[in-house]
């Protein structure tokens, strides 16, 4: 999806139909109910989210080291490394290695990384079709849409459309909403391509520096079934996404899909370690702006995100706007905190997107301090000149009014307007305010005044 | 002991009720108030917006006038975060840290300072609490429902001190109502369907008031019930805890 529009402009449309965002409210808010019941069961939840902190905390901060270690124990298993430093360099190592073997079809299972890099278009662009695997991630295929959300990619889109869409594309009767009818559609679909597909890729969910392995979640198998009828696997991962140790993967199995859906644990955690006889499996670690964002002492910390999208289903922004408003492949807050790192002038509208209310940080499974660094990019993207400077003068203005007693007294007097820079101008439709909100009915003395008085009563 | 009341401008300007009734509560209960004149802003309105720079001439207006108290309380959990947070000078750190470390939001200052146990107040409504974001989850005054933590609430410990008010369950009880300082006109739809929202999860249980420990909040809700020509309305805590026996 390209757009030029900003998150407000896209949410504003967004809300043209006010019933859709109810339901689109309410399927989210469904879903952290189901989160808050599984993890209020969990005496230990936050003990468990605070190892999870620590052990992130720790591998950011020998991340090379980890790296390298990883590197050298998946070599040993006879996965073949590689590293890329951007997304056009790791489509291009995907790409070269589906050329040399010929193929021009592949299947990919959920990787949110593959989305950040737009690598379906790159590989389109030179020949190679990409079926995705995973249901959502296939009906937003199919549409030629972004997933709007990390983990239900096609949350945004009701039974009924998805009928429709698959009568267009997969050839079910007109009509057809019923899901198990779809699925059943679906599966018969993907077990086609899963047969015919030589190569498929992967996302990591979680990669193993002791080990060399790597750990894939999903819930649908849908990972398993294209690595492993695969002649060449491929599996991209970010950078951040090492854990040193094994014993330290419990933790984050527990933490996932109890954050994500509201589930214990994934339906399949599949540990990918060495290829199969005659299989070429490949690992490519991926920066793509990720060191840049290790080197920002403010934001490191948002590096430790597992992409459960547990601050999307809470954010009461995001389930009132919609994913695609925030025209990024990762959408909500985390990626708001993540995508002015990769745009600063794209996604400088992104952090403004927040109430900071704090949600976020609270369900973050990691503790990442979301809504902390939402504000920091705020004061980041203004000193680096990314802002309305018609905004800037406003706000001159109002700290200059705001910093002189004398002056806030007289802004007050002048017809209670104190704070005439934000909303309280004007009764009219112009005033954003006033276009779904009465203002406040202006009292006949300020507390100032009526304070001067009573002294005088004394 | 002897107490600085800080009332934030929009609260000033706009809701001087509140303020009043925080003064009256706060001598009620035997407390030495001071309002010190020239007060006007914390200075969060600019730095929410990214502005933080320039609230250097708001941070040396509140040092000036609020140095030397034994406590700051004000009646906005909002306000009261953004100085706990946020609030410094350069020319004197040591000055601006006491004053920090000084400031107390009004149900936080009567629970934990005051220790107040029982209050003389009468109000005979159902009452819906609206949980305003940074005084729940910046300050803590009450749990948070995506915590697996005990429950607890200092504005509801001490609304259940308040005779014949009958507080409502709200379906979703602590979510934010989408007022957000400049969010509330930069992200305008947003903003007014998340409080059309909240407005509504208090109607819907029946509340006569919607009550909470931030003005500001209040305001953005009044604003949506006002032009629904509700006859639900909105008070400041302050006003419920102030109120005659």
């Amino acid at each position: 999806m390209h757009t030029d529009k900003k998150h407000a402009a896209l949410a504003d449309i967004f809300n043209k139909d006010e019933a859709r965002v109810n339901w689109h409210d309410e399927t989210l808010w469904f879903v952290r109910s189901k989160r808050d019941r599984l993890t209020h069961d969990l005496p230990e939840w936050e003990v468990l989210r605070n190892t999870a902190s620590q052990i992130k905390n720790h591998v950011l901060s020998r991340l090379q080291d980890y790296l390298l270690q990883f590197e050298k124990n998946a070599l040993a298993n006879g996965v073949q490394v590689h590293w890329a430093a951007d997304a056009q360099e790791h489509n291009q190592i995907v790409c070269a290695l589906l050329k040399k073997q010929g193929i021009e079809r592949m299947v990919k299972s959920k990787s949110m990384l593959t989305e950040e890099c737009h690598l379906n278009d790159y590989l389109a662009e030179n020949g190679i079709e990409v079926i995705d695997s995973d249901l959502g991630e296939r009906i937003v295929q199919l549409a030629k849409e972004m997933p709007s959300h990390i983990v239900l990619p096609c949350i945004h889109k009701k039974k009924e459309e998805i009928g429709d869409i698959f009568h267009e594309h997969l050839g079910t009767a007109a009509g057809v909403s019923d899901p198990q009818i779809l699925t059943e559609t679906a599966r018969q679909h993907l077990r086609n391509v899963f047969v015919t597909r030589k190569a498929a890729l992967t996302g990591v969910n979680f990669a193993i520096a002791e080990t060399g392995e790597m750990v894939v979640c999903t819930n649908e198998g849908n990972a398993d079934m294209g690595a492993h009828l695969s002649n060449i696997h491929i599996a991209s991962m970010g950078i951040e996404k090492l854990i040193p140790k094994r014993a330290h993967l419990g933790v984050f199995l527990r933490l996932l899909t109890r954050s994500a859906t509201g589930q214990p644990i994934t339906t399949y955690s599949s540990h990918f370690r060495k290829p199969r006889k005659g299989q070429e499996m490949h690992v490519i670690l991926v920066d793509n702006g990720r060191s840049r964002q290790l080197a920002r002492p403010d934001f490191k910390n948002s590096l430790k995100c597992i992409r459960c999208g547990a601050c999307m289903n809470t954010c009461p922004v995001y389930r009132r706007s919609g994913g695609h408003s925030y025209h990024h492949a990762i959408s909500g807050p985390i990626g708001s905190i993540l995508a002015p790192n990769l745009d600063m002038d794209k996604f400088a509208d992104l952090p403004f997107a927040s109430t900071l209310c704090g949600s976020c940080s609270n369900v973050c499974p990691v503790k990442i301090d979301i809504h902390n660094q939402l504000y920091k990019w705020r004061q980041e993207l203004v000193k680096a000149g990314y802002t309305d400077k018609k905004k800037t003068v406003a706000m001159k203005l109002m700290a200059n009014t705001l910093s002189s007693p004398s002056k806030f007294k007289l802004a007050g007097k002048m017809g209670r307007l104190a704070l005439k820079y934000v909303p309280f101008t004007v009764n009219n439709s112009l005033n954003p305010w006033y276009k779904g909100r009465e203002m406040p009915a202006p009292p006949k003395q300020s507390f100032s005044e009526w304070y001067k008085e009573r002294g005088k009563d004394v | 002991m002897e107490v600085a009341l800080f009332v934030p401008c929009y609260v000033d300007q706009f809701y001087p009720g509140a303020a009043r009734a925080t003064l009256e509560l706060l001598e009620k209960l035997g407390v030495k108030v001071a309002y010190p004149d020239g007060q006007t802003c914390c200075g969060q309105p600019m730095a929410n917006s990214g502005y933080e720079h320039l609230t250097g001439g708001c941070n040396e207006n509140f040092i000036r006038c609020f140095q030397g108290y034994d406590y700051i309380v004000s009646p906005s959990g909002s306000c009261v975060l953004h100085l706990k947070d946020h609030l410094h000078t350069d020319s004197s750190p040591g000055l601006s840290d006491e004053v920090r470390h000084r400031v107390f939001e009004l149900t936080e200052f009567l629970t934990d300072i005051l220790k107040v146990e029982k209050l003389d107040a009468r109000f005979p409504h159902r009452v819906g609490v609206h949980q305003s974001c940074h005084g729940q989850r910046g300050l803590m005054l009450s749990q948070m429902s995506e915590l697996t933590a005990a429950p607890f609430s200092k504005p509801g410990k001490l609304l259940n001190m308040v005779k014949d008010i009958e507080l409502v369950e709200l379906d979703r009880k602590d979510e934010c109502c989408g007022f957000g300082g400049t969010f509330c006109v930069a992200e305008e739809a947003v903003s007014v369907k998340m409080g059309k929202d909240r407005v509504a999860d208090h109607l819907r249980h029946g509340a006569e008031f919607i009550t909470g420990a931030d003005m500001s909040c209040l305001m953005h809700m009044e604003g949506i019930l006002r032009r629904n020509k509700s006859a639900t309305k909105v008070i400041h805590i302050a006003e419920i805890l102030n109120s005659q026996l």
